[in-house]
């Protein structure tokens, strides 16, 4: 920087000083201008995106390399001598792994029962914001609540709601007569954490819970960007805000549509805080005969609870590509439905 | 559409009017009716119900959740249980002083401001790189970042655990720093507001006047940009707290300097849970982000609707 300042103060005061040979604008840069210029041309430019990418690359890009790597490897932590190359024999012991198959069913059904409900309501909640409305600021950031509580804190108030014997939602379904019966005693409400639906439900419950607020702000800001002269062209029929909600806005907003529908596809198959508060155990094992475990929970077993990266790894690679699998065909599927309603 | 007719009928004719009743107006130009209130306001309610709860049950002794029907009325218990979660004085014999939850807040903190400053920092300097600079590479570059963003993060999982493993930082708060430093999304969205708020013209003419690149960054692009800043760091700071998963994985469950997170997860995973304990810890958890959504709730929507949109 003072280097810059000295060498053009300099080339100033000479040119002040010598006014019988006066140089234009564009006169001769001196080596040191030149060098700079060029430097700061082809040098520059890295230099400022070289923090990114170095850390980037040591912490971002590498470990997914590297991933692949340990799950062809034995890399138990408990057996540390045992370290070698295994082959495909993570991956083949993935296949007829019932624990993996059991967190498979577990994740998709919570997937479900979360993102199905989820999407709707934030449509709902998107449109109620789309009119002109008092107060507009704050109904958008109270949206926003769920979204900013600490899912830790949050899972903490709903495991504690969908407790058995002293939880809030027991009482109310108790206040509705809502009882079970079960090995000889019975209890206002269900027992959340017993059978495999319940947990389900109670999980989703949770994930609803959290996300409703936010994809009902990115549906809002895409609505928003509808040209209003759709609304006045099509709503010659007379159409109701219902029906103009699912005629109009929703087609015009599929891009958004399908982004969310990714996106929760991605979230909802990693899902693992929600789980994992739910019990109250830090083993991960999602219930005594894990009724919900989710592969988020059963990846995190098996490399620090069980000490087995390699296989964690290896189970991190196949969710990653059922993923991809998953998130790709809910966006084929979720754009063959735009184009069905907008027909 | 609307215009035309308009301008054929004077406002004196009413049969006229007909036509242009007809036409309605986008959702947007809609005056609410009364159910958006209600629903809107039910919507904040259910949003709103879990940091009530806490409150509720913070301020509870241990028959309060054993009431039927269940007590939706605020105790006298709230600085008991607060001195208790922080570990000041035991609960009967039992004392709460082993999650370090009170030293957890500073820990969290920590680790917030320096991975926020960092963020904000490097991601602006790349994303002005990668908006206003030529250089060989770019664009392939910038594709690298914006694949790397739909990557679920927990697939390079186990192998971040084995990086940090080998530069011993296991249970420390480095390993969770170090690897969120920088953010493809903040190099992504800093780029896209740049190349519309910083215009090329300036640049090219402070450029011919001498200034040097990282001078035209300082004095012409960080002004511009201070709003993105805004929201970049809000965004970031409220993942950085809330962050759990890769806490508990490079600290460990029996960490001697937790993240709040982490704190709480040691709070109700204890051998008997106490709802009042754990939900005081997680109502004082709440507190900083609600003050933030209360301060800067404005920023944080636009974030949201902004970056959804240029994505």
């Amino acid at each position: 920087m003072s280097t810059a300042s000295q060498v053009s103060a300099t080339a100033g005061a000479s040119a002040a000083g010598s006014p019988v040979t006066p140089r234009g604008p564009h006169h001769e840069p001196s080596a040191w201008q030149r060098f700079r210029g060029k430097f700061d041309a082809k040098v520059v430019p890295y230099v400022l995106i070289s923090p990114f990418f170095i850390l980037f690359a040591v912490f971002g890009i590498f470990p997914l390399v590297y991933n692949g790597v340990v799950s062809f490897r034995r890399w138990n932590l408990k057996y540390p001598a045992d370290d070698g190359w295994a082959g495909f024999a993570n991956y083949s012991k993935l296949f007829s792994d019932g624990l993996f198959q059991n967190a498979l069913i577990n994740t998709f059904g919570i997937f479900l029962l979360s993102t199905i409900p989820q999407l709707l309501l934030a449509l709902i909640v998107a449109s109620l914001l789309n009119r002109k409305l008092r107060g507009q600021t704050m109904f958008r950031v109270g949206v926003l609540v769920p979204f900013i509580t600490p899912v830790v804190a949050s899972s903490l108030v709903f495991a504690y709601v969908f407790s058995k014997n002293y939880g809030l939602a027991n009482a109310i379904l108790g206040l509705f007569g809502v009882e079970t019966t079960a090995a000889g005693t019975t209890f206002n409400g269900i027992d959340w954490r017993g059978t495999w639906w319940a947990s389900w439900l109670a999980i989703s419950i949770m994930v609803n819970w959290k996300w409703v607020g936010y994809n009902a702000l990115l549906y809002l800001a895409a609505m928003q960007s509808i040209p209003k002269d759709v609304y006045e062209a099509a709503a010659l029929d007379g159409a109701s805000p219902w029906q103009q909600l699912w005629r109009i806005t929703v087609p015009m907003i599929r891009p958004m549509v399908i982004f969310t529908v990714v996106l929760s596809t991605i979230g909802g198959l990693q899902l693992f805080t929600e789980p994992m508060l739910f019990g109250d155990t830090p083993d991960a094992n999602g219930g005594s005969l894990r009724q919900w475990q989710t592969v988020g929970q059963l990846i995190y077993q098996t490399g620090w609870v069980n000490l087995n990266l390699g296989y964690a790894a290896a189970m991190s690679w196949a969710l990653f590509i059922i993923i991809v699998v998953i998130a790709g065909f809910n966006a084929f599927l979720t754009s063959r439905i735009g184009e069905g309603s907008k027909r | 559409m609307s215009a035309p007719v308009r301008d054929q009928a004077p406002p004196s004719q009413e049969p006229k009017q007909n036509k242009p009743a007809m036409l309605s107006r986008s959702p947007q130009d809609t005056p609410a009716g009364w159910f958006n209130y209600v629903f809107l306001v039910a919507t904040l309610l259910v949003g709103f119900f879990p940091v009530w709860w806490m409150f509720i049950v913070s301020t509870g002794d241990d028959t309060m959740l054993a009431k039927i029907p269940p007590q939706i009325t605020p105790g006298d218990n709230f600085w008991t249980n607060f001195n208790i979660v922080m570990g000041n004085i035991p609960d009967g014999t039992q004392s709460y002083e082993y999650a370090h939850f009170g030293a957890s807040f500073m820990y969290s903190a920590i680790v917030t401001v320096v991975i926020t400053a960092s963020t904000l920092f490097f991601c602006s300097l790349a994303g002005f790189a990668f908006a206003k600079l030529k250089f060989k590479g770019r664009d392939q570059l910038m594709v690298v970042v914006i694949l790397t963003l739909t990557i679920p993060n927990q697939l390079g999982v186990v192998a971040l655990y084995i990086i940090i493993a080998r530069f011993g930082w296991q249970g420390q708060l480095t390993a969770l720093i170090v690897p969120a430093l920088v953010s493809a999304f903040g190099v992504f969205y800093m780029r896209q507001y740049i190349l519309d708020a910083l215009p090329d013209e300036i640049v090219e003419s402070a450029r011919m006047d001498g200034a040097s690149t990282f001078r035209i960054f300082l004095t012409m692009c960080l002004p511009v940009i201070r709003p993105a800043l805004g929201v970049l760091g809000l965004l970031t700071a409220v993942g950085a707290w809330n962050e759990f998963q890769w806490a508990l994985i490079a600290l460990g469950p029996g960490t001697e300097n937790p993240t709040v997170g982490v704190a709480l997860s040691k709070l109700a995973s204890a051998q008997y849970p106490r709802p009042r304990i754990s939900l005081a810890g997680s109502l004082l958890a709440t507190i900083p982000l609600l003050v933030l959504l209360a301060v800067a709730g404005k920023q944080i929507v636009r974030g949201v609707m902004e970056g959804a949109i240029k994505s």
